[in-house]
């Protein structure tokens, strides 16, 4: 592909009526849907009228008055871009008269703006430039004498871009992009006239305002005003490439603007179904680690941790690699070792990984992060619907009257979802807040929540139940759905469970420590306010009632019939930028690529059929089983690839203790993570730049991964993989992902109509994907849930075992930041530091008053588990008893506090309750000083041996 | 007048009287022992302070009078004794459908607003279906006060004919152009006529809430609409009615300028379509109308269609209150019927100019309206006449200057002020305003001056090498006005709003009328077209 703008057609399509319109434009006839304006309607006919302040993802604000064009009958010029299309209309373009009012209008323009294109980072890629071009401007008489708005001093502060004041236009697009695309109503305009300036916040500096960098203004801006630092540096992009975003579960798609070999920019693509051309900092901006200095290019062994790293060949490494696996497993047995696939890595490699496990290994002991994030989403709707996935596209959305947001924190987490639900919000839909902690959305621009139910960690289900109480003691369940669509006599036995008057919001107002009033109303909004959403993250997962939790927001969705339509549903915000894919493509050990048990016969056969080998009927290890071995001695050699389990898993020291165990670990990673402290081989990774393959984002929608450039660590993850199958003896042969899909597609009903010209042809799709429907299925269970009926299940609220008591008194809960990302591996390494350069305890004033902490102080955090330190943030945003950290930097390894506990189904562990003491302290404590150290003593690599 | 029977005397509370002393005036009858009543203004200011004692039925008026006339005026022998006020000839000519009540009764008291004919019009309308409301606006003529003259009757059907469960009723008091005191002198000396107006207009497009939007320049009119708003509620119910005041922008009384101002937004000129009858304030139909176009609504139900319909010139039908200001000796408001001359208000009702120097020029419609001469006078106020001259009625303020006026100072003031007062939304406004100024300055020096000859303006590479050079632009008359003409074509023709749209109309007529006053060399032509 080479480079060409994205076609712009000036302003937004048109709300859909139904209607056309027909007119003719510049003689030719057209007919369009009603709403559209002219300018669009000519630019879908091919033709351009010129434009500043019209780009189509706004909508349009009549102010650069380039557009004008004649209207038969109409006196005046109205400007294109607010006159919508009528029937009949008789349009005209271009004229004279036309010519003489747009160059007038771009003299002015040219009159106060720099003369400086040829060393302009704009050059080339300047609509005003352009513009000036199309117009013939050829001289500006009002010289350049006059008043001006040059010559004022740049803002740099933001890390990604800078704003160039003298080069403004005044058009409003950044501002408009601001508040309509973001929904962050960071930028505005002050002053007025002549005078008027785009101001960040209240005359702040872009760093220092509201500004969240999500990079909607750089890429609405027409001029160099607000540009790329990259841009700046490099100069413009000579091609770009369509690829998906290596970050969060959204799955935004971007156009990765290159020169040569070189990522310039990457710019959120417009047909990008989940993103619609929008994008959030980490995506937009935070890649520059997959050029960091930290990366390893070389594989890397050593016999023992206390050893420095020792470089070797690629061959050295693979033979290594594979005798270590077939040594453990001849010395302690098949079931002996294990692996890890990645949420982070492509479908087609975390195919091949359990693949390699299941077919090389010949056991089923391979499990992945999702383990830690979303199993319990997986059971849960699987066991009520009937499928492991969410039941919408994110456009759905637009069509939500009442949304329901339940342990989740979009604004941070998933930022560009969130920009399309506050838009939606924006629009009249009604928001309930269920979560311990005053998350962005309860209260933000134009977004207030018209329920937040703030209650203490760990009840979700008591609060849930108490909310299906009030559905049915006060009838407002849909009888008609439950009669059609789920079993009436189960859905009559988890009535009469919810209606118990000890299961009241009154009841268990105690124990959720929220008014009962508030739960009362919140659940008559649910049920009865229209199309009602639910919208859940980790906060409902990572507990000891996770997948009861998930149930319970199936059976609450089943009952008020909010089910199998679009605007309704339940909807998992998946974390990573593949675990809905890991998860489909047979991570779990009990599972197949599709979701089917290993014990199933025939689903085994097929496999063992395509493979040529026998397959392990019995389900192998989780994550924890796994470590739990390793100390007992079962458990010797693990393949990780592309995750860092020491930093995200919880009891850190159970983690270290399992890994240090074993004979043989195996990190495949771009860097030297926490894990690798306790590796023996290491072999570097690809990033998602440097290979193709496909994501599958939370709306199950698979999107292609391109390869942009070379590997710089000379292989993309897959091949890697083949490597390891090849030197275990494995008849691999891919020699592109592609074929690896058509692999999966063979094997995986749901994915039968999953191939590369497929998704090139369809930009994505979302599965199933097959026969039944071949262009995939947005919204799932719409004639019926996938299992049969709809499965009610009784979901009894057990408290978890982890409880406060006077030495531990206080109740942490985990999350995420907008500018981090998990365990900081990636963002660390980018200028998002800039935002959030260490992880802070979030803890309520009085709590920290009765402690005397004081904001910005150095504290203890204490639990069963573990003792970790960090500077205090003292914020109303939790509750009194409540504290919060995130956990994305390792010199805080908030999980050196986090418990065993675990989800009773999947074993997703309890992340988001521990209880805790929180007390003053001097600074770091010992074990961080002496973990920093045996980190750096892990890390040293030797120095080369002479040339050979 | 016998002895021990206390006189009662009426003294104007209107911004303007009060600003040539009459609230001293009023103090010293009150503590002379005179019952005082204050009222709005009769509208002629070179008789303020005006007091009017009753006698016989009859108002008799003493004007200009200070605090230390009160004997006189009592006993009759002030030498300003100016006989029944409302025979006074500058009163007496007009036709004051609107203005009926400004000056004659107490602003705020209820009874003596429903004495006055107030509210027949109210109560005539709601025994009425909405949609004969609407036609009998329609019907009246009644055309758009604030300037545009867009006819308010098929405004208000817009509003009735669009779905919504909120629609509104917006008045635009936001009263900004230099030489105008109308809407003012409306909401000070007759309150209960606006809200009235209102009310109906709410009754006709089926809306429940209305705001006032008044600039923060009017504080007496704030307080008195304010006041009136409150002790009329229960009239007006179940319609209700707020007064938002505004934040100091000329702009915003511009009407989509003047929503985004309520909103509580910046005030900033919206694209139209979409309309705001559509889709105005809060996204819903939106009734905004000027104070004297919901004023005039009223007497229009009151009084019949036909009666109001019955005064006027082609189409512009009823009465227009004229605000005469500026440089003339009788300055005030002089409510007629359209079709009187220029001349007839300039020269006959205001008397010329107050310099006793000859009149040179008047702009009519405020500071985006255009100059005439005196050769023009015979203009009749009409809204399509005036437009034909290349001119226009607006809010029918006529500002007077006299001989001594430089024109070209003038045009450059125009600038200026859309330039001071321009939103910053639109290009032509926003940049070309502060050009127009540079380029009026140019000409002034020029025309002051010996004329500056650029050099080497001849051939193509010396041309683009002029147009580079920001010291070598032709700064010359000719050069100069025919740029001026240019911007004003793009501003006219480009701007978003009549803020920009409008201020050629002040700068091409100045250059057309009085040409002499930008250099000999300034061509006599129209307008660009």
């Amino acid at each position: 592909m080479t480079f060409t703008r994205e076609t712009d057609h000036g302003t937004p399509p048109a709300i859909a009526t139904g209607r056309s319109v027909t007119l003719t434009i510049d003689g030719e006839t057209v007919t369009m849907p009603e709403g559209t304006s002219i300018m669009r309607a000519a630019s879908l006919t091919g033709c351009s009228i010129p434009k500043l302040c019209a780009t189509d993802n706004v909508e349009s604000f009549g102010s650069c008055r380039l557009c004008l064009v004649e209207v038969e009958g109409r006196s005046g010029y109205p400007a294109s871009c607010t006159t919508p299309i009528a029937d009949g209309m008789v349009v005209r373009t271009q004229s004279e008269r036309l010519k003489q009012l747009r160059r007038g209008v771009m003299e002015l323009y040219i009159s106060d703006h720099p003369l400086d294109c040829l060393t302009c980072p704009a050059n080339g890629d300047c609509e005003l430039q352009e513009q000036a071009g199309a117009v013939g401007l050829r001289e500006v008489r009002y010289g350049y004498d006059g008043a001006t708005n040059m010559g004022q001093a740049k803002d740099q502060s933001n890390p990604y871009f800078d704003f160039d004041p003298s080069k403004c236009i005044v058009c409003s697009r950044c501002v408009r992009a601001c508040d309509e695309v973001q929904g962050t109503f960071a930028l505005t305009i002050e002053g007025r006239g002549f005078d008027s300036k785009v101001s960040p916040s209240q005359g702040q500096d872009f760093l220092s305002s509201e500004c969240v960098s999500c990079g909607a203004c750089v890429q609405a801006c027409p001029t160099a005003t607000l540009t790329e630092k990259k841009v700046v540096e490099i100069g413009t992009p000579d091609r770009a490439v369509v690829t998906t975003c290596a970050y969060c579960g959204v799955g935004c798609t971007f156009r990765a603007e290159m020169r040569g070999e070189e990522l310039v920019r990457m710019v959120p693509w417009k047909e990008g179904k989940a993103n619609h051309g929008h994008s959030c900092v980490k995506g937009r901006f935070a890649w520059g680690y997959a050029q960091h200095r930290d990366r390893i290019l070389q594989p890397m062994i050593r016999s023992s941790v206390e050893e420095p790293w020792r470089e070797v060949s690629w061959e050295e490494a693979i033979a290594h690699t594979a005798g270590e696996f077939r040594r453990i497993q001849a010395k302690y047995g098949t079931r002996s070792i294990g692996g890890i696939t990645s949420s982070r890595c492509t479908n087609e490699e975390t195919f091949l990984v359990q693949k390699l496990i299941r077919q090389g290994f010949g056991n089923n002991n391979v499990d992945t992060c999702a383990r830690v994030c979303h199993s319990p989403t997986g059971y849960g709707l699987k066991t009520t619907f009937g499928t492991s996935a969410g039941t919408q596209d994110f456009d759905s959305i637009a069509q939500a009257d009442v949304i329901l947001v339940i342990g989740a924190n979009p604004t941070d987490g998933h930022p560009v979802f969130a920009s399309r639900m506050k838009k939606r919000l924006r629009e009249g839909a009604k928001l309930i807040v269920i979560d311990p902690r005053r998350i962005d959305l309860v209260q933000s621009p134009h977004v207030e929540a018209a329920h937040h139910l703030p209650l203490r960690p760990g009840t979700n289900v008591a609060m849930l139940t108490a909310m299906a109480h009030v559905t049915v003691t006060e009838n407002l369940f849909d009888e008609a759905f439950i009669r059609e669509r789920c079993d009436w006599e189960e859905f009559m036995d988890w009535a009469a469970f919810v209606a118990e008057p000890s299961r009241s919001p009154e009841a268990v107002e105690p124990l959720t420590g929220v008014m009962a009033q508030e739960v009362r109303a919140a659940a008559r909004l649910y049920a009865t306010g229209g199309n009602a959403a639910i919208y859940y993250g980790l906060g409902v997962t990572e507990h000891s009632q996770g997948s009861s939790t998930v149930m319970a927001i199936a059976n609450l969705a089943m009952a008020t019939g909010n089910i199998g339509r679009e605007g309704v549903g339940v909807n998992p915000l998946r974390g990573q930028n593949n675990v809905q894919g890991a998860c489909d493509m047979g991570s779990f050990p009990h599972e197949f690529s599709g979701y089917r048990h290993v014990s199933d016969d025939a689903v085994r056969a097929s496999f063992e059929k395509a493979w040529g080998v026998a397959l392990d009927a019995e389900p192998g290890l989780r994550i924890p089983n796994m470590l739990d071995a390793a100390t007992d001695g079962t458990f010797k050699a693990i393949f990780i690839q592309g995750e860092d389990i020491l930093q995200s898993d919880p009891n850190t020291h159970h983690v270290a203790a399992g890994l240090a165990a074993m004979e043989c670990v195996v990190v495949q990673d771009l860097f030297l993570n926490e894990t690798a402290n306790y590796a023996h081989v290491f072999l570097p990774g690809s990033t998602f730049l440097e290979k193709d393959g496909t994501f599958t984002n939370a709306e199950r929608r698979i999107q292609r991964v391109r390869k942009v450039m070379a590997p710089l660590n000379g292989y993309g993850d897959w091949e890697i993989v083949q490597l390891v199958a090849q030197a275990m003896g494995l008849d691999w042969s891919y020699s592109h992902p592609s074929q690896i899909m058509d692999e999966i597609a063979a094997l995986t009903p749901t994915f039968a109509g999953v191939h590369y010209d497929r998704l090139d042809a369809e930009g994505s799709l979302q599965w199933p994907a097959n026969d039944a429907a071949p262009h995939g299925t947005p919204t799932m269970h719409i004639d019926g849930f996938v299992r049969g009926k709809g499965k009610f299940v009784v979901t009894d609220y057990v408290p978890t075992d982890e409880k406060t008591g006077p030495r531990f008194p206080l109740l942490l809960t985990t999350g995420r930041i907008l500018s981090q990302y998990n365990v900081g591996a990636q963002t660390r390494r980018t200028a998002n530091e800039a935002w959030h350069r260490e992880d802070r305890l979030e803890i309520h004033p009085a709590d920290a008053e009765n402690r005397g902490i004081a904001d910005g102080d150095w504290v203890s955090l204490k639990s069963r588990a573990g003792e970790t330190s960090l500077r205090a943030l003292i914020t109303e945003r939790v509750a009194p008893g409540v504290v919060y950290t995130t956990f994305h930097h390792p010199d805080t390894q908030a999980n050196v506090i986090t418990t065993d506990y675990s989800d009773w189904a999947t074993n997703c562990p309890e992340y988001k309750v521990t209880a805790v003491q929180v007390m003053r302290s001097n600074g770091p404590s010992d074990w961080q000083r002496d973990y920093a150290a045996q980190a750096r003593h892990s890390r040293r690599i030797a120095p080369l041996e002479a040339a050979e | 007048m016998k002895p021990g029977q206390k006189s009662k005397i009426y003294v104007s509370r209107d911004m303007a009287s009060v600003a040539l002393g009459a609230d001293e005036v009023a103090q010293a009858f009150a503590a002379a022992g005179c019952e005082v009543v204050r009222t709005g203004s009769r509208g002629l200011f070179s008789i303020e302070p005006l007091v009017e004692v009753e006698q016989d039925g009859a108002r008799v008026g003493f004007g200009p009078v200070g605090p230390h006339d009160v004997a006189a005026v009592l006993d009759g022998s002030h030498g300003a004794r100016l006989g029944d006020v409302a025979a006074l000839p500058f009163l007496a000519g007009q036709q004051r459908f609107t203005f009926a009540r400004c000056g004659v009764i107490d602003p705020l008291d209820p009874e003596d607003y429903a004495a006055h004919g107030g509210w027949r019009g109210l109560d005539a309308a709601r025994g009425m279906a909405p949609q004969a409301v609407v036609d009998a606006v329609k019907a009246s003529g009644l055309r758009g006060r604030g300037g545009a003259g867009f006819p308010t009757g098929i405004k208000w059907q817009t509003v009735l004919d669009a779905a919504s469960d909120a629609k509104f009723i917006v008045c635009n008091a936001d009263e900004g152009d230099s030489g105008t005191f109308a809407d003012r002198m409306l909401m000070e000396g007759d309150p209960y006529c606006l809200i009235e107006g209102m009310a109906i207009a709410g009754h006709a497009v089926g809306a429940g809430h209305g705001y006032v939007y008044i600039r923060s320049e009017y504080p007496f009119a704030i307080a008195t609409m304010r006041e009136a708003i409150e002790r009329s509620a229960e009239r007006i119910a179940p319609f209700t009615l707020e007064v938002r005041v505004g934040a100091g922008a000329y702009v915003c009384g511009e009407e989509t300028a003047l929503l985004d101002s309520i909103e509580g937004k910046r005030g900033q000129v919206r694209a139209k379509p979409p309309l705001p009858a559509l889709a105005g304030l809060f996204g819903q139909p939106t009734v905004i109308n000027n104070v004297l176009s919901l004023a005039a609504v009223p007497f229009i139900l009151a009084e019949g269609a036909e009666a109001y319909a019955a005064v006027g010139f082609g189409r512009s039908r009823g009465t227009m209150p004229v605000q005469l200001a500026g440089n003339v000796k009788h300055g005030g408001l002089y409510e007629i019927g359209f079709g009187i001359t220029l001349g007839e208000l300039v020269n006959d009702i205001g008397g010329g100019t107050a310099s006793g120097r000859p009149v040179r020029a008047v702009q009519v419609g405020g500071p985006l309206g255009a100059y005439f001469p005196p050769a023009m006078f015979d203009l009749p106020f009409d809204y399509e006449a005036f437009a034909q001259a290349g001119g226009l009625i607006g809010h029918a303020g006529i500002t007077v200057f006299d001989d001594r006026v430089d024109m070209a100072h003038m045009a450059r003031f125009a600038m200026e002020f859309c330039s001071v007062e321009s939103c910053g939304k639109c290009t032509p406004c926003r940049i070309g305003s502060t050009r127009g100024v540079e380029i009026m300055d140019r000409i002034i020096a020029a025309r002051d001056t010996q004329p500056v000859v650029a050099e080497g303006v001849e051939g193509g590479l010396a041309r683009a090498l002029h147009s580079r050079s920001p010291a070598r632009i032709d700064a010359g008359l000719e050069a100069q006005t025919a740029l001026l003409r240019d911007l004003c074509d793009t501003m006219k023709y480009g701007s978003l709003c009549a803020l920009g749209g409008f201020t050629p109309y002040p700068v091409l007529s100045a250059l057309d009328h009085f040409s002499e006053d930008f250099g000999a060399l300034a061509p006599a032509k129209e307008a660009a077209e």
